[in-house]
């Protein structure tokens, strides 16, 4: 039996509260936003949160594309273009300058993102200040006062604990010098990309039902110390093995071979795309 | 000291009721009441009409039984609760011009921040427990905004030496240290930004005697050594004793007699007062 969904999956309905409580996000940079995030045929953690905004955005002239950790072709990757594909039948790409819905995981492509195009990032852990303060009633408060000594307390523990900020992923920003937001579990090296970039950003959170946006052309600062700045990822004097990329951010593969360390891009997009010799 | 000198902290009429009250305890609470509390709504008048002062370079005491309000007061102090009425008003806050309940959130946080520090009894209710004792310091010192991690580790172990917390503890969690240390460490934090008001909820009750002598030792060395007004809050008369220049007497949500301490040891007025004395001095 073949079932007929409506266009994107979601009823009508749905989709416009979806677009409201976006639409309220944009409005307030770097700002939760609380929606009824809806079942999915994925489980939550899998980028439900993500699938849910692309879907209510999505028209038939869009084209998409899809990663996951930097990849085009993961299991969730592949899995989460079925979906949109059975239910839209809307053009996929694997080419970032095409698209004009990214939805990813853990990455901002290394193609400069354009004007009018949409990034949706999938958001596991939507609080900042979370694990600072375990209250959602507390977090409220403090967002809304503006005080966030937490988020710089956690990072002031980890160069107690470490000798140096040592958050690998998801380091806390500033949005529009109002609201501090997790921008979800990027690399460090990601960060500046959300600062001023021409593209509009979401993050969507299913688990735990939020939204929140960083609008185009909008100031967004990494947190840190006078004494100790923000810094990404060094990938000085590395490049891509394969097709010789440098100033992106490279994954560390182990050639069980030789023994060898070697360096390959994380945006496997962008790699293949310039192994074919395009313009990116 | 002059005579026209402005207190450090001035309270005045402060209200605190847990419950919304009902007819019967509304008109004539006096009389309905059973010691604090409307035994036909439920409601609890934990504070009734507290007034004092505090003067500079004071400590004064607030003694009372298990119940009598000490804890609410210190609570509304310190904005951990609202207060149902009344004000207070502290000089080095717009000049002691401003009822501080009456100011909004963001203020009373720079209050908290800058202007005062609390010790709580229970050390859970003041510190992280997850987070470094150093850092713990540091919360306090990011909070009144300093984003200089160099100064604000020299100055936590600083104060971390001076209540007497070996420096090599400092990156330890609370949750690994002893009763008698998690209060130092509190200590530590509520001077972090050198206010001009300590207040201190109970800081040695549940310690063993030796430890409990260590920690006053301290707070009388913190405030022989810094230009610090204190609150000591305590059901313990000898606490009081060992600390306060002069004394607040609570029952039943109400200050009963106030005076010096020395007055109030050789002569109490009160009955109640007199019973706590005996109680001390056999
Ligand atoms: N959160 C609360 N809700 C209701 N009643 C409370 C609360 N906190 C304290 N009380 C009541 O207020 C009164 C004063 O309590 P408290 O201030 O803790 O006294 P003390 O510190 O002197 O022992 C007591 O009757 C107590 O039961
Ligand atoms: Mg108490
Ligand atoms: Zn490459
Ligand atoms: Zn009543």
């Amino acid at each position: 039996m073949k079932i007929n969904y409506n266009f994107a999956f979601f009823d009508e309905g749905s989709k416009r509260e979806i677009r409201r409580a976006t639409l309220k996000a944009i409005a307030i940079p770097g700002y939760q936003v609380p929606f009824a995030s809806r079942e999915m045929p994925i489980a939550r953690g899998w980028g439900t949160g993500g699938l849910q905004l692309t879907l209510s955005l999505i028209g038939k002239e869009d084209v998409l594309k899809v990663i996951d950790q930097g990849s085009d072709e993961s299991v969730n990757a592949v899995n989460i273009k079925k979906l949109v594909k059975a239910t839209t039948g809307i053009t996929i790409t694997g080419i970032t300058t095409e698209a004009t819905i990214i939805q990813s995981r853990h990455r901002i492509p290394e193609t400069p993102l354009k004007e009018g195009q949409i990034l949706v990032l999938q958001v596991p852990l939507p609080e900042p200040l979370r694990y600072y303060e375990p209250s959602e009633y507390e977090t409220k408060k403090l967002h809304a006062e503006k005080e966030y000594s937490g988020a710089w307390l956690m990072l002031f523990e980890q160069i107690m604990n470490y000798g140096h900020m040592s958050t690998g992923a998801d380091h806390p920003v500033m949005v529009h010098d109002r609201y501090v937001m997790a921008p979800s579990p990027i690399p460090r090296f990601d960060n500046p990309k959300m600062n001023c970039a021409k593209a509009l950003i979401l993050l969507g959170a299913g688990r735990e039902k939020k939204i929140y946006a960083v609008p185009p052309y909008t100031r967004v600062r990494s947190l840190d110390f006078e004494d100790f700045l923000f810094e990404a990822e060094s990938f000085q004097g590395k490049s891509c093995r394969q097709c010789g990329a440098t100033g992106v951010y490279l994954d560390e593969i182990l050639d069980d071979a030789t023994g060898k360390t070697f360096y390959q891009c994380n945006d496997t997009g962008f790699c293949m795309q310039r192994l074919n010799g395009k313009p990116c | 000291m002059s005579d026209f000198e402005q207190p450090v902290l001035s309270v005045s009429l402060l209200n605190k009721q847990y419950g919304n009250g009902c007819a019967s305890c509304r008109s004539s609470r006096r009389d309905r009441l059973i010691k604090n509390y409307c035994p036909v709504c439920g409601t609890v008048y934990a504070c009734r009409d507290i007034t004092f002062e505090v003067h500079a370079g004071e400590i004064l005491g607030v003694v009372g039984e298990s119940g009598s309000g000490k804890s609410t007061l210190m609570q509304c102090l310190y904005f951990d609760q609202d207060v149902s009425g009344g004000g207070a008003y502290i000089s080095a806050y717009k000049n002691g011009q401003a009822n501080i309940f009456a100011e909004s959130s963001q203020q009373k946080r720079y209050i908290r921040n800058h202007i005062m520090g609390k010790v709580y009894q229970n050390p859970v209710m003041g510190l992280k427990m997850d987070f470094t004792a150093i850092g713990n310091i540091a919360e306090k010192l990011i909070a009144a905004g300093n984003r200089n991690v160099g100064r604000m580790e020299a100055r936590g172990m600083g104060l971390l030496e001076h209540v007497n917390i070996p420096v090599y503890r400092a990156k330890e969690v609370p949750k690994n240290f002893s009763g008698g240390m998690r209060q130092r460490v509190q200590i530590a934090k509520a001077l972090s930004n050198n206010p001009p008001l300590l207040l201190l909820d109970e800081v040695t009750t549940g310690l063993d005697l030796p430890v409990q002598a260590s920690v006053l030792d301290l707070i009388k060395k913190i405030q022989r050594e810094r230009d610090i007004s204190v609150v000591v809050v305590s059901h313990d008369l000898g606490v009081i004793r060992m600390l306060a220049d002069r004394t607040v007497v609570m029952l039943d949500g109400r200050i009963i007699e106030q005076g010096l301490t020395d007055q109030i040891l050789e002569d109490p007025q009160h009955n109640y007062t007199q019973h706590l004395v005996q109680a001390l001095l056999g």
